[in-house]
């Protein structure tokens, strides 16, 4: 636990007042979600968020942001980021003009003009610089979004800020953050994360959320959409996870369909709207071509069927 | 109810329960290090310990580190803090930690299983008569058949292919390194270096791109009419997985298993053992559509998706060959950077691709070449190693 943690009052208290505060945001999360999302608060350690896209990992960050007012800096990964993207990078030209200014001015001291143009002005600072330095409303949230999508390098690289939440850089000295920000990493799983950096994070796997939970954060997220077809919407979602297909609906694809169907105005679903919209639901031409005919019928009718 | 509110002894009684966990779960195959325990003694200070789901959403996400454990994590949890009315016990009631030991066993039996079949290991006898290998044996050795080899070629042909080093750098990374050919200007450390002559730049500095080995994918069919050829294939997959690294290794026949961790072990009998301890279909039927559609379904987007090469070796003799075989092949194809079929079959002078399966197969891949001895191999190195086909490089470089 770290000092930081205690010193905030805006922290939740328990693992019930951290699954308030996110419902309050609408993001209605499952207990364990909520419970690892409370211990990576209180100790000040990373969480690390694993699943299928769209479940609502990046959306954590930006909920646990909102509700506790810090500030939100993402870093979103691609394969070669490196430090000039990532941490921080010289402003080369204003260094060059700061040279020849100092030259035009006859000054030919070289020690000080070296530590005159590697000072903080002359610094770009990235995501991750920027996490680290004091913020007036509390440590930042940090999230580094799809780290699967970064090669190895930076991996390795993340490590040491990870565990000290300091940089170091060559021109410039150490910089320490004077309390961690809150970290939030997640990945799509498109290769795995070496085990040395899961194991400075707390780790969860966001799993699809259970029908009930699914049709509270539609109505939630979709306002105005009846009763009748948001309950449709998610059993015929649910139905289409128990399908072999190459990639599954996520949370947020729910929240795609559901909002494409109450803007056409759809009251109930027909295999008519449904083949119309299900683009947006699923996204491979194969998965589509299954769906058609009897799988569609068969799933649409276990959907609408009234219990 | 925190932990901290607990009377000393009990506090202490507690303790030794999560370290006896942490042990059980060791024991069942996962890595819980020391430093692992600390974390969950300090997270269940924050947390209700009378809630046993909140324990063990907190453990797990302390001890869990990868998704496939959590399954075994599960068990073992359920099997340590038992039933829930016991749960109000847990703080006095030491859980047996022999119980808790018993239940993991699934890595010890199977390194058991592996013991009692030494399918994979070698027989000391053969050593003597490799010496006399004279020169020119070896020679005939490279254009030697697999399945026709006598014991002792097979271990003079393992050693030759443990030697078999795959060369490295072959696709253009995002990354920068310096590097005085290179195209870019590295206008840091060109600034860097002016400042030791006032300011006047005089030695320019360039950054280049960095290269790095494509990824590997092997498929290795394991069935019972490539058994022949298995131990050879896997003596290989294990050099070029100690040379490279990033080389995942899956074996098939009627399931697939990935079997990369149990490869990277240095000791090529030790991986290999390993290897056939975590398979549970050696030399049986094939069913490579079946198979082919749980690598594309659970890990063609793990592994490939950094532009991988694909190794699928295999004689293509499925009988269930039907328009899925093609599919998965089509899908396999459009998710790699390049699928190269190896298939023993080929050495035959006349061989037609007649069998069903094989036809289905055929029109997905990029190359298709014979692997049934050493100088076939060799070839595939030498094809491995080539530069990447020119219309590709291009279009990297012209994203520079």
């Amino acid at each position: 636990m770290t000092s930081a943690a205690h010193s905030s009052g805006a922290l939740p208290a328990s693992v019930d007042a951290m699954l308030e505060l996110l419902t309050s945001r609408g993001y209605l999360a499952e207990r364990s979600l909520a419970t690892v999302t409370y211990l990576s608060l209180r100790m000040g350690r990373p969480l690390f968020l694993e699943g299928e896209a769209g479940v609502g990992k990046t959306e954590i960050a930006k909920v646990l942001s909102a509700a506790l007012g810090r500030k939100l800096i993402r870093l979103q990964c691609y394969e070669g980021l490196d430090v000039s993207s990532a941490v921080y990078e010289w402003n080369s030209a204003a260094q060059m003009i700061a040279i020849r200014m100092a030259e035009a001015a006859g000054d030919t001291d070289r020690d000080q003009l070296s530590s005159d143009i590697f000072a903080d002005r002359y610094m770009i600072k990235r995501p991750l610089l920027q996490a680290l330095e004091p913020d007036v409303a509390g440590p930042p949230v940090l999230l580094i979004d799809e780290l699967d999508r970064a090669d190895e390098a930076f991996e390795a690289y993340l490590l040491e800020i990870l565990s000290d939440f300091q940089v170091t850089i060559p021109e410039f000295g150490t910089v320490k953050a004077p309390s961690p920000p809150i970290v939030i990493i997640t990945s799509n799983r498109t290769r795995e994360i070496h085990d040395a950096l899961k194991r400075r994070c707390l780790y969860h796997w966001v799993d699809y959320p259970a029908a009930e939970r699914e049709l509270a954060i539609v109505k939630s997220r979709v306002p105005g959409i009846s009763a009748k077809l948001s309950q449709q919407v998610v059993r015929f979602v649910q139905a289409l996870r128990n399908q072999d297909f190459y990639k599954s609906p996520g949370v947020a694809e729910t929240i795609d369909w559901a909002t494409a169907l109450s803007e056409l105005d759809a009251r109930s679903l027909t295999p008519q709207v449904v083949g119309d919209t299900l683009g947006a639901l699923l996204k491979y031409q194969d998965d589509i071509t299954r769906m058609q005919g009897e799988t569609l019928q068969k799933v649409l009718k276990d959907a609408t069927s009234e219990n | 109810m925190a932990i901290n509110h607990l009377a000393p002894e009990q506090t202490e009684q507690f303790a030794d329960n999560i370290v006896g966990f942490a042990r059980a779960l060791r024991a069942a195959g996962m890595p819980v290090g020391p430093g692992a325990i600390i974390d969950a003694m300090s997270a269940l200070q924050v947390i209700d310990i009378g809630s046993r789901a909140d324990v063990f959403t907190t453990l797990e996400a302390i001890f869990v580190k990868r998704h496939e454990h959590a399954l075994i994590f599960k068990q073992a949890f359920n099997l340590f803090f038992r039933a829930s009315e016991e749960w109000k016990h847990m703080l006095d009631s030491v859980p047996l930690p022999e119980q808790a030991k018993k239940k993991p066993q699934a890595g010890a039996r199977r390194v058991q299983e592996a013991m009692s079949q030494p399918r994979m290991t070698e027989t000391p006898q053969h050593q003597e008569q490799d010496l006399r290998l004279s020169v020119s044996d070896r020679e005939i050795l490279q254009k030697k058949d697999f399945a026709q080899m006598s014991a002792a070629e097979i271990a003079e042909a393992l050693r030759a292919v443990e030697r078999m080093r795959l060369p490295q750098a072959e696709l253009l990374t995002r990354r920068q390194r310096p590097d005085p050919r290179g195209l870019r200007l590295d206008l840091r450390r060109t600034l860097r270096a002016s400042l030791r002559t006032g300011g006047e730049i005089i030695d320019i500095h360039r950054l280049g791109r960095i290269e790095k080995p494509a990824p590997i994918v092997a498929l290795l069919d394991i069935s019972g009419s490539m058994s022949e050829y298995t131990r050879l294939f896997l003596h290989f997959l294990h050099a070029i997985t100690d040379a490279r690294k990033r080389v995942s290794v899956f074996l098939f026949g009627t399931r697939l298993t990935n079997v990369t961790r149990a490869l990277r072990q240095r000791d090529p009998d030790e991986a290999l053992a390993s290897c056939s301890a975590a398979v549970e279909d050696w030399a049986g039927g094939t069913r490579i559509a079946t198979s082919l559609h749980n690598f594309n379904k659970l890990w063609a987007r793990r592994v490939l998706s950094q532009g991988a090469i694909v190794l699928l070796i295999s004689d293509g003799l499925e009988r269930e060959a039907d328009s899925k075989l093609a599919f998965e092949m089509d899908r396999l194809h459009r998710s790699c950077r390049r699928l190269i079929w190896l298939n023993p079959l080929l050495r035959f002078g006349g061989f037609e691709a007649k069998a069903q399966g094989i036809k289905m197969m055929l029109p997905h891949v990029d190359e298709f070449r014979p692997v049934h001895n050493l100088s076939s191999i060799q070839e595939l190195i030498t094809t491995l190693s080539r530069p990447l086909p020119p219309h590709h490089r291009s279009l990297i470089r012209s994203a520079a």
